[in-house]
């Protein structure tokens, strides 16, 4: 049977040799003819300020140096609101060192707007994508979009017991053997609170914090947590980090509550003082290419505002999912209420 | 003494001319290093936009929440201390005194625990004791059967217990060294008179070391009050804060700076009331069996007891050292540190991963060369104080010394919010750059220096230096011919120490960083929040193995057991 099989293997491997390398010299070629190129060339490197996990954040920038060498990319990784304090702790020293920069708290890009702090650019071919994606006046860009979910360890909780609803964490049998993350850290975890704050008021989350749950940072980190067992069931989470966990071979199970899943659509912007605008351009571009949606879809995990992705068959489609959004404007006014709240219920 | 001093003053004077200057600038250097920030500090603390205000410490001393974490330190630190002093007195006189088998070992643990980051074993012990997930915890189910964990590490027990064991060695050395100093004679008069072995440790040798054993107490006490990486990693999961860590929160967007400042101080006024009770009891040499040399110090037999003491001594060291270091060792080798390391779970990832990443290799970079320039101007700078103070060479030469060693007082995270208030704006922009750091590191390690440069130059009797001058030779040329060889070791040793502290300061650096300017210290913090265990083990490997590669180069270089002479040191 291998022996009649192998001529079309060959076949094959040529014929994919073949097309990747004349993709890739036509790419290349393509992209040596951008005029921006060598202006980003001379600018030497992006400054990428980001809340992308730092696996995907690092892939994302080694693969932009791969199609533009003689551009590298600076990725600082920290939480969303961790990236605001940084920008804002800068500008006040009057330090200008980010040029593109990625949160997952869309209220700051309302605040970021109001304070002129952003650069007004469209990346290209980014009109097709779904409305939740745009900023109406252009500064801002959806990059990537995830929903926030409850996920358990399959080895320590059987299916059956597992919670499948966002009350259901209220019972008290989940004392002591719950995991969130914090609204002061990660921007999706600000956006999930004010979601469920919404569909069920600061009652839940008062109910909530009597079960004691473990409190981590990041919004990545739950799913480390469920998945070496230390608490069986996170609370909260972008369900991309849960995949990953999952893909993995971690014994981790995602529950998409039927009330609705807060769904966390992370903005990317250029700054109105990049020091590096040409490469910003660029990598923006780059970013927010078909190509790279489509790797934070396929390899992340990650739900993307481009309509010609495509997604896993192991994930659900945004559209058979309940979205609980919420509003930007929304979320900057009350953002200092979310954290204070949160503390005053969870005690840091 | 003073006779000679007061006859070679005019010709010192005389002889001055070039010397003085650098002397004035080491003194002014200082002065700039410790009061603008501290200035700043405080008047940060009672500003408003109307003018003077006390409205930013009623607000933080009237906020619940503020309350629960100044009472959460109260009790951490004094827990810590006790723990501390339950741990390091036996060994300390264990070692210092018996028959033990393995002292110089021991020695060396205590050692290795002393120089391990706080925060590194925080993180290990996480891994060793989280109530699910961790290893004690898991093996002790498997055992008993039995539901509820041994240990919880996100408690204040735990936390107590990780604190207590990077910080015991504090109260050993203070311990030790004096027992070391302790002649027999007296507890053998008590035994001849009659007493019971009990009773002559009871009446003896309790009384003549209980002077270190309180200052030992207050230094563990003082350690616990500043650490910020342990409460960060083990509390805030936990769901409370304590002052360091709230004063970290109020750095978080939008800045709360006037609060921090405020808050600052009642932290600031426990230290530095803690360290002038601590001066205090060892001022207080009414001891004159203390401190002499001369007579025996006959060694105690334990009998019996000597290998249930050792067992006792290696429980405590597996604690600090073997637990932790192993299951970092693991967590960098493997895919899920969790699961058992088996040829499936054994990866190289998390190095490649690690050292690939650029943030990582400027990280490391940055904390080499902030090591570096900290250890050279830190000791050049405490050498030139400790010589300034020891040979009383200017006017105020006391307020010098007491300047050195101030900083002290001031743990790392409020040295950091007066740094940040006083170098964000004009004259002195730093923020954003190495400078901010070094400056943090220089100030914070100025004590230990200062003290080792003193202790050295103490060993130089000033008449080799006068022969010197005497034949014709100026101070520089005296100093660099008599006084440099001298004291040769020692200021490599006060290099060293500096260079340990720097690479393994991560309270400062937390607050300090930007995203250019970061420490491994505080990339391991970053990669904590995120959660990547194998990340963090890695760096901590390369961490301890650095500071372990400056302990060998050390004892090597000068032959001899550096554990002596550091007696206050700045926590992590």
């Amino acid at each position: 049977m291998t022996h009649r099989r192998r001529p079309i293997t060959l076949l094959a491997v040529f014929l994919t040799l073949g097309l990747t390398l004349g993709l890739a010299g036509w790419v290349a070629e393509a992209r040596a003819q951008d005029p921006r190129l060598e202006a980003a060339r001379k600018e030497g490197k992006v400054v990428w300020y980001t809340s992308l996990a730092l696996t995907s954040s690092e892939k994302v920038a080694k693969l932009f140096e791969a199609a533009y060498p003689g551009v590298k990319v600076e990725v600082q990784r920290t939480g969303s609101q961790r990236i605001l304090q940084r920008m804002m702790q800068e500008l006040q020293a009057n330090i200008h060192n980010v040029d593109v920069v990625h949160t997952s708290d869309a209220g700051h890009y309302v605040l970021l707007k109001e304070k002129k702090l952003l650069m007004r650019y469209t990346p290209a071919g980014v009109d097709a994508f779904a409305a939740g994606f745009k900023d109406k006046d252009g500064y801002h860009y959806g990059l990537r979009a995830t929903v926030n979910v409850i996920a358990y360890n399959t080895k320590a909780i059987p299916a059956a017991e597992a919670p499948r609803t966002w009350k259901d964490l209220l019972d008290p049998k989940w004392r002591g053997r719950l995991v969130t993350a914090h609204p002061g850290y990660s921007g999706v975890i600000a956006t999930h609170v004010l979601a469920l704050v919404h569909l069920h008021g600061w009652d839940y989350f008062k109910a909530l914090a009597q079960n004691k749950p473990m409190l981590v940072q990041s919004a990545v980190d739950p799913s480390g947590v469920v998945a070496s067992g230390e608490r069986p069931v996170a609370v909260d989470g972008g369900d991309y980090t849960f995949y990953q966990v999952k893909k993995k071979g971690n014994p981790v199970e995602i529950v998409y509550p039927k009330e609705g899943v807060p769904l966390v659509v992370s903005p990317s912007a250029i700054t109105s003082f990049a020091p590096h605008p040409n490469a910003a351009r660029l990598f923006t571009d780059f970013i927010f290419s078909r190509e790279i949606q489509q790797v934070l879809a396929d390899t992340e995990g990650l739900y993307s505002g481009h309509p010609q992705v495509t997604y896993p068959t192991d994930k659900p489609r945004m559209s058979d999912l309940k979205l609980l959004p919420v509003d930007a404007e929304e979320l900057e006014k009350r953002n200092e209420e979310i954290k204070t709240r949160f503390v005053e219920f969870f005690g840091a | 003494m003073p006779e000679a001093v007061a006859a070679a003053r005019p010709r010192r004077w005389e002889g001055l001319d070039r010397a003085v200057p650098i002397w004035l600038l080491a003194a002014a250097a200082l002065l700039l290093l410790i009061l603008l920030p501290l200035g700043w500090l405080a008047y940060m603390s009672v500003r408003s936009d109307a003018g003077f205000t006390l409205a930013h410490y009623v607000r933080v001393l009237g906020d619940p929440t503020l309350q629960k974490a100044l009472w959460n330190t109260v009790v951490l630190a004094l827990w810590s201390g006790l723990v501390a002093l339950v741990i390091g007195a036996p060994l300390a006189w264990l070692t210092a005194r018996t028959d033990l088998p393995w002292r110089r070992s021991i020695q060396h643990l205590v050692m290795a625990s002393f120089v391990t980051p706080p925060f590194l074993g925080a993180f290990a012990w996480v891994m060793l004791a989280g109530p699910n997930a961790g290893y004690i915890n898991r093996l002790y189910r498997d055992w008993t059967g039995a539901t509820d964990p041994l240990i919880n590490i996100f408690s204040m027990p735990g936390l107590i217990f990780v604190v207590a064991i990077y910080t015991f060695p504090y109260v050993y050395i203070m311990i030790a060294n004096t027992l070391g100093l302790i002649a027999s004679d007296l507890e053998d008069a008590a035994s001849i008179l009659g007493a019971g072995r009990l009773q002559v440790a009871r009446t003896i040798t309790l009384p003549m070391v209980l002077p270190a054993i309180l200052s030992g107490f207050i230094l563990a006490v003082l350690q616990a009050l500043a650490l910020f990486g342990s409460p960060a990693i083990l509390a805030l999961p936990a769901g409370f804060h304590t002052v360091t860590t709230q004063l970290w929160a109020f750095f978080q967007y939008p800045p709360r700076v006037e609060m921090a400042a405020a808050f600052s101080m009642p932290l600031l006024l426990a230290t530095a009331l803690l360290l002038l009770a601590q001066k205090k009891l060892l001022g207080r040499r009414g001891y004159a069996a203390v401190g002499g040399k001369g007579g025996q110090r006959r060694v105690i037999r334990l009998g019996g007891w000597r290998y249930p003491a050792l067992g006792a001594c290696l429980v405590v060291l597996g604690a600090a050292v073997f637990l932790p270091y192993g299951i970092l060792l693991k967590a960098a080798f493997s895919r899920a540190w969790a699961q058992p390391l088996t040829a499936e779970n054994f990866t190289l990832d998390n190095w490649s991963f690690t050292f690939l990443s650029l943030t990582t290799q400027s990280a490391i970079v940055n904390t080499i060369e902030l090591g570096v320039l900290t250890a050279c101007v830190g000791a050049g700078l405490a050498t030139l104080l400790a010589y300034v103070t020891n040979r009383r060479i200017v006017v105020g030469h006391q307020v010098l010394a007491f300047l050195a060693v101030a900083p002290v007082v001031i743990p790392g995270v409020v040295l950091a919010v007066a740094l940040f208030v006083a170098y964000t704006r004009p004259p002195f922009l730093l923020y954003g750059t190495l400078w901010i750091l070094f400056l943090a590191y220089l100030t914070k390690e100025m004590p230990v220096g200062y003290s080792q440069s003193d202790a050295t130059l103490r060993g130089i009797h000033p008449e080799l230096e006068e022969a010197g001058r005497i034949l014709g030779a100026g101070r520089f040329r005296v100093l660099r011919e008599i006084t440099a060889p001298l004291a040769r070791s020692g200021i490599i040793a006060t290099w060293c120490f500096v260079f340990i502290g720097v690479i393994r300061e991560l309270s400062a650096s937390i607050i300090l960083f930007s995203p250019n300017t970061k420490v491994i210290s505080v990339v391991i913090f970053d990669l904590k929040e995120e959660g990547q265990f194998g990340a963090i083990a890695v760096l901590g490997v390369f961490m301890l193995v650095m500071t372990f590669v400056t302990v060998v180069v050390m004892q090597t270089l000068l032959g001899r057991d550096v554990m002596r002479g550091r007696q206050a040191g700045g926590a992590a």
